[in-house]
């Protein structure tokens, strides 16, 4: 496998860009970013199937930042709509009505919102066909597009507009982030990752990787956000490390289902690092340091590279 | 040419194949089931080539519809009543994309409560979604409408996608003699598809369905898909004649039956018109001068064509099998208003029957010819009316007693 690698070091990735800058997106999106760097090792010849979200407002009449093409879905079933694309590609092809060097790589582009809620029937659909096609979600924990409402990517602990700190719960968001790569991989697809801008090798040898596959590609990519998560836009990479450095996202791929981390912290930073740099964690420490909330988080981490140690 | 006896929904299924449609995503709804199961085997025994694709809902089956009518592809899809209203968000997003594709609505009233008959409170519901609707009343005419709806929605100066209506039971279900024509002829009445205007290639990127912000750039688009569903009146009538050149049988946007000197006139669509023929042709037997205008291109509107057949008529009454809650009949509302410009126009009359598949009996015929005819004499027009028999309330009140909602 060592021998086959094609992104070592940063000069392997392509200087070619195919998302243009000048986007509507907020300064500092780390789910743009990481997009930015999957789309260098996807190839221009792309059409992305999108459904409701931040992204959708990148293609914003008349204007695309995206060399390749686009098709806006709904929220719902952009993985149907990806289908249908790979579908009628193939039947064209097939009949000679396409030429084969026009054919695109299918690539469905969903925010948490629609990937751990609402189009999880449309996605579970998606792989069970085995359909040949790239999944990237960019997750940033919670309902981005309309003012950060809690969704079932939200962490435990953090403040969304549905899930503020209070009286009841202290805690802010009081369920426990939905484990999709779990559900994805119980469907067998053949290839799923978590991914980071912060950590555009890792990334980029994992988009490589998987395109050996035919099938169901799955990239779930850690997209901080600035306006959601209450910081600053230049500390986007910082907070990015920070995740993959406290053990609270783990990098990590399933190829034909066998799970393999692609980095693991020789040691972990402690979590108070990560969760002190967003205002959506603020009241974890003040008025009042919340002692028993922290530890749930710190046992949360734990007990997941516990089942990993053997 | 030999008929063959089929059901509505294979008929339908016909027209599929007929048509060389690449592209079936599907999903299982009674009464439709028996086109995709018709169409599933065809394509795995290699009569129709292309790809079957079951999906896991009908709101996924027509978003993969849609995107594969974007792409190139010609598509087909089907479904009923709680199936077309799950996909409903789809409907007005694929509108928007322009694509031509065709799908049958095979009418099934909705729930609550739940039940399997036919009423057309499920396709009117995507009425204002910028889907083509024909609905029909025999099998021929589902066969024939499918080809006619491919034809009309790939036009240049329509292309939007095409929903044909049958009745669930009534239609879907019926065998009736069918004229199946060859490939060869279907292919001089409908080209193969090429769209110019919506497709991907690598070589040439193109985005679709993108947002927009602000109102002007909204209603640009949107004013103009119905600009181009008007267009579809021409576009349809220009198709007929040519079908009609073709395969001998010619369809209007409405049917006129026995209206030549009609004074007055039932206003009815689907199935439950032959009911109505039946019994405008007994009114006939005594004298009277009834006519019969069946509904057939239901979008676009063909308001002119229906004024122009009902003004200078006494009395009109349109009997909706359907129900708009806290409204009344929808097509009656559509008439009324085609009608309202004309200073000389009949007294209308709103009859609600067939809710649920409910019969519509000839002395229900009766009545609403009756209180049509004392209309146009008195000018007093009576508030919509519910077709329900004696004996079905009779029927309705021992249900209501063995449910235990007769006790006090």
């Amino acid at each position: 496998m060592e021998s086959d690698t094609k992104y070592k070091r940063l000069k392997d990735l392509s200087r070619e860009e195919f998302i243009l800058p000048g986007t509507t997106v907020c300064g500092g999106c780390g789910g743009l970013e990481a997009l930015r760097l999957f789309h260098k090792v996807l190839g221009k010849n792309v059409v992305f199937v999108n459904a409701a979200g931040c992204f959708t407002l990148l293609a914003l009449f008349p204007y695309s930042p995206f060399r390749g093409s686009w098709l806006y879905t709904n929220m719902a079933s952009a993985p149907a709509g990806a289908q249908g694309v790979r579908d009628a590609l193939d039947i064209l092809i097939a009949s000679g009505r396409l030429k084969p060097e026009d054919d695109m790589k299918v690539v469905v582009l969903a925010g948490d919102g629609s990937t751990y809620d609402m189009a999880l029937s449309s996605t579970s659909g998606a792989i069970f066909r085995d359909l040949d096609f790239y999944y990237f979600c960019y997750d940033n924990e919670a309902y981005g597009n309309t003012g950060m409402q809690m969704s079932s990517a939200s962490p435990y602990g953090s403040m969304t507009t549905t899930s503020k700190p209070a009286h009841l719960s202290t805690a802010g968001t009081r369920s426990h982030k939905k484990d999709i790569f779990e559900i994805w991989r119980a469907h067998k697809p053949p290839y799923i990752a978590t991914i980071s801008p912060r950590h555009p090798v890792d990334l980029s040898e994992k988009v490589s990787r998987s395109m050996q596959y035919k099938g169901p590609k799955l990239f779930i990519a850690f997209s901080p956000c600035p306006t959601g998560w209450m910081y600053d836009p230049s500390l986007t990479v910082k907070i990015a490390r920070l995740a993959v450095d406290t053990g609270i996202w783990a990098l990590k791929e399933a190829i034909n289902g066998e799970v393999k981390h692609t980095y693991i912290p020789s040691k972990f930073k402690p979590v108070e690092e990560y969760l002190m740099t967003q205002g959506r964690f603020n009241h974890l420490f003040y008025p009042v340091r919340q002692d028993k909330i922290l530890e749930d988080i710190r046992e949360d981490i734990n007990s997941y590279w516990e089942q990993y140690k053997k | 040419m030999a008929k063959e006896l089929i059901t509505g929904n294979v008929a339908a299924a016909w027209g599929v194949r007929l048509a060389n449609v690449d592209y079936v995503p599907a999903f299982p709804i009674t009464p439709q089931t028996e086109i995709i199961e018709t169409l599933s085997q065809w394509f795995d025994d290699g009569i129709m080539n292309g790809k079957f694709v079951t999906m896991d809902s009908e709101h996924s089956m027509v978003t993969a519809a849609g995107a594969a009518s974007a792409t190139g592809a010609r598509v087909f899809t089907a479904t009923s009543s709680q199936g077309l209203l799950y996909a409903l968000e789809v409907l007005y997003t694929i509108a928007g994309w322009r694509v031509p594709l065709v799908m049958v609505n095979v009418s099934r009233a909705l729930a609550s409560p739940i039940t399997l008959e036919p009423d057309h409170n499920d396709i009117l519901s995507a009425r204002d979604s910028g889907f083509l609707q024909i609905h029909t009343e025999t099998c021929q005419e589902v066969m024939d409408s499918v080809l006619m709806a491919y034809r009309i929605a790939e036009d240049n100066k329509v292309l939007l996608p095409f929903l044909i209506n049958m009745d669930g039971y009534y239609l879907s279900f019926t065998r009736e003699p069918v004229e199946i024509p060859s490939r060869e002829k279907v292919k001089e009445f409908l080209p193969p598809y090429n769209p110019t205007h919506a497709f991907f290639h690598a070589s040439t990127p193109m985005s679709q369905g993108v947002a927009v912000l602000g109102g002007p750039t909204y209603s640009y688009f949107k004013y103009q898909m119905h600009m181009a569903s008007q267009n579809a009146i021409e576009v349809h009538n220009t198709a007929a004649d040519d079908f009609n050149l073709i395969f001998g049988r010619k369809y209007g946007v409405i049917e006129e039956y026995r209206m030549d000197d009609a004074d007055y006139v039932i206003v009815m669509s689907n199935t439950f018109a032959t009911k109505g023929k039946t019994a405008v042709d007994r009114f006939r037997d005594k004298g009277i001068k009834v006519g019969l205008l069946r509904l057939r291109l239901v979008r676009p509107f063909p308001g002119k064509e229906i004024t122009a057949a009902l003004k200078h008529r006494k009395g009109v009454a349109v009997i909706d099998q359907n129900i708009s809650v806290g409204s009344g009949g929808i097509f009656y509302n559509e008439i009324a208003s085609s009608l309202y410009n004309e200073t000389k126009r009949p007294v209308m009359l709103s009859f609600i029957g067939g809710l649920g598949g409910k019969d519509i009996s000839f002395i229900e015929f009766q009545k609403v010819l009756n209180d049509t005819i004392m209309a146009s004499e008195t000018g007093i027009v009576p508030a919509t009316q519910l077709l329900y028999t004696e004996s079905e309330w009779q029927q309705m009140k021992k249900l209501l007693e063995i449910a235990g909602k007769t006790r006090q």
